[in-house]
């Protein structure tokens, strides 16, 4: 048992896996030399050498386009888009290569690749710094999706990312990189499509991932505390495959659903998730699902603002209080 | 500067074998064309008839276990890889018997086990996709070649740039071929490009050396890959080819091209790079009953290889749901 970082983590997901394979290799720029923007890749050039950790040029269809021909042609290739943001620029190669190639040829090639990025909001940056991307990933039949909220689950499931042969998007949330909390010695994989129940309460059902996970239990244990309000929540961890499975059964037990979502209101991945419980669980249901969101505008950078929009402990609060009389 | 090879001599049986390789390109798309027209061929297609001569020259000259990345003007790459006409044409006919099933269609052609590594449908994808493929063969050190074939029109996406500079960047073994058969869809590519020579005249900037080739001209094509390949895999890096050829047919489907002045495709319809090769042939000596022997024997493949097609039934329903992910399945849920 150690303590460790999130961003740590990200180092030593990528030590655990690298050392195990050596058709792992690492791409991204920025990412050897100055080990990445975020600092979360330093030293693995030092243990790993410049044929394996690879800075690139500015060049992000490039780099995932070699990370697809490389994976065609049997390495297992991880890289860096160093903001979630810059997909726009390579989304091509993401959601009409990598995610369809299998499909279409009806399963002459696989595609073993992972795409680390850095994703969500709270640091300031701006409407092309902070987005929350993963429903644009979602929407993609072919794309896997996971947003690791611990330092355990980054590296458990970039573990299982790697190791699957289908392409992930792996979404750190950047406003957790200076997080801490004690993670196990030795190997950790994590099952992509099994979500983790955070804390278990009776009375309802909150839905979240990612860095929302936080907010999301800080607001049940005051809730708890302070209305006697009693939530499970449950951190999906992966939304593709998503478990719907244990969804279903906690609301089942709850009768509320609640989702905390850091993206845009509009086809957010909590739409789907209500979709799911009100056509199978709906006689379960004790009243409306309700979704917690950002409102569908572009991320603001002031402080004051980006706070007011992005879901808080004390709107989950005053939500679910409100929503559950 | 321009390409440094001593040029050699093609031996008389690989001289065979490259005509023969363009007349089943050919033989093979003119079927596709009629099929096309009868509605057995639905959707779209894209013929390179009279851009025969790359694919053929490639094909030869290219190592079994070296890749090919191609567009959706991809038939002809694939067949001159090996792979059976049957097949093939069962797949532009969305038959279950088709190279993939079906599933593919006439743009995405793929046959692994041929090295055919994909036919691409967006422009400019599969540039850095090759180079992703030679990373891998320079990784491993296998030796291998990725090739990658693409029109005049994809040098203006962005895709060709950063492709051809990370390949140049990391030396990597790939050898990028540009068509230039002058134009894109409908529009000619002078009409929106700086320079004369799309790819050739872009060649500088990557730190490679300027190479125009005649691409309807089978022996220099066979010659220039030989030598492209070679170096490639020699650790010398990346090339980039700029083969000049000429469509006889228009972009896709039925298009008629009357976009292209009648003067232009009469002088290209002479320097059709079949009868060329085939006077040249009987010029050095090889015998006319040889040659219409080649020319018999891809005719009855091709007759072979649309009754096949048709024979095959369309892919049964379940085939739908198949291979999206790794189990096999598509199942998103858990
Ligand atoms: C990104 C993208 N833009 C546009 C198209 C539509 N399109 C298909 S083929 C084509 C022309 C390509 O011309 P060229 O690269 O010269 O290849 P050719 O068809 O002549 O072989 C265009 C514009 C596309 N498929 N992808
Ligand atoms: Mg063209």
């Amino acid at each position: 048992m150690a303590e460790l970082s999130y961003r740590e983590a990200v180092y030593r997901a990528l030590a655990q896996e690298m050392e195990r394979d050596d058709r792992v290799v690492f791409l991204g720029e920025d990412v050897a030399r100055a080990g990445g923007v975020f600092k979360a890749t330093s030293g693995l050039l030092e243990r790993f050498g410049p044929e394996r950790v690879i800075d690139t040029p500015i060049s992000e269809q490039a780099i995932l386009g070699t990370l697809m021909g490389a994976a065609m042609t049997g390495l297992r290739p991880v890289a860096e888009i160093m903001y979630s943001d810059f997909f726009g620029v390579c989304w091509d190669i993401v959601a009409n290569q990598m995610a369809k190639t299998r499909y279409m040829t009806n399963g002459q090639v696989s595609m073993p690749v992972v795409i680390r990025s850095g994703n969500g909001g709270g640091l300031r940056f701006g409407a092309q710094h902070s987005q929350s991307i993963e429903n644009w990933a979602m929407a993609v039949p072919g794309l896997k999706v996971a947003l690791p909220s611990t330092p355990h689950d980054l590296i458990g499931l970039f573990a299982a990312a790697v190791r699957d042969d289908d392409p992930v998007i792996f979404l750190e949330s950047k406003s957790l990189y200076a997080t801490k909390d004690e993670v196990v010695d030795g190997e950790i994989v994590e099952p992509l499509g099994r979500a983790r129940v955070v804390r278990s309460g009776a009375d309802a059902t909150i839905v979240t991932i990612g860095a929302m996970v936080y907010r999301a239990k800080d607001a049940a244990e005051r809730l708890s505390r302070e209305f006697g309000i009693d939530c499970t929540v449950i951190d999906l961890r992966t939304l593709v495959p998503l478990d719907v499975t244990t969804v279903l059964s906690s609301v089942a037990a709850t009768s509320r659903l609640f989702t905390v979502e850091e993206n845009p209101q509009l086809c957010g991945w909590g739409a789907e998730v209500v979709s799911i419980v009100v056509d199978e669980g709906f006689y379960t249901l004790d009243g409306p699902p309700v979704r917690i969101s950002t409102p569908h505008i572009p991320l603001p950078a002031a402080a004051e603002l980006e706070d007011q929009v992005i879901p808080s402990v004390d709107r989950v609060v005053e939500i679910i209080m409100k929503r559950m009389d | 500067m321009t390409q440094t090879t001593t040029p050699q001599l093609v031996e008389t049986d690989v001289r065979l074998r490259l005509f023969e390789r363009m007349v089943i390109l050919r033989r093979f798309e003119k079927r596709v064309y009629d099929l096309f027209l009868q509605g057995f061929v639905k959707g779209t297609s894209h013929l390179s008839i009279g851009q025969e001569a790359i694919a053929a020259g490639f094909g030869e000259a290219m190592r079994s276990d070296d890749w090919t990345f191609a567009t959706y003007r991809g038939h002809a790459h694939t067949l001159s890889r090996g792979v059976d006409m049957a097949p093939v044409m069962a797949e532009l006919m969305g038959r279950a018997g088709g190279l993939m099933a079906g599933k593919g269609g006439s743009m995405h052609l793929t046959s692994v086990e041929h090295g055919m590594m994909g036919s691409y449908a967006i422009v400019g994808a599969h540039l850095p996709i090759a180079v992703g493929a030679a990373f891998s063969a320079k990784y491993r050190k296998s030796g291998q070649v990725a090739v990658c074939f693409f029109g005049d029109g994809t040098t203006n996406i962005g895709a060709f740039h950063e492709a051809l500079n990370f390949a140049a960047v990391y030396r990597l073994p790939v050898v990028f071929v540009c068509e230039n058969n002058l134009y894109m869809e409908y529009t000619a590519i002078h009409d929106v490009t700086a320079v004369e020579h799309p790819a050739a005249d872009r060649a500088a900037a990557y730190g490679l050396e300027r190479i125009i080739v005649d691409g309807n001209d089978v022996s220099e094509m066979y010659r220039i890959a030989q030598a492209r390949l070679t170096r490639a895999r020699d650790g010398y890096g990346p090339s980039l080819i700029e083969a000049l050829t000429y469509r006889h047919n228009g972009h896709s489907r039925a298009d008629p091209g009357k976009y292209r002045p009648d003067a232009e495709v009469a002088a290209w319809m002479e320097r059709d790079p079949i009868p060329a090769y085939r006077e040249r042939l009987e010029r050095e000596g090889v015998t006319t009953q040889a040659l219409d022997a080649i020319e018999e024997r891809v005719s009855i493949a091709v007759d072979r290889a649309t009754e096949s097609a048709k024979a095959s039934p369309p892919p049964p329903a379940e085939a739908a749901y198949r291979d999206v992910w790794s189990d096999g399945g598509w199942q998103w849920r858990s």
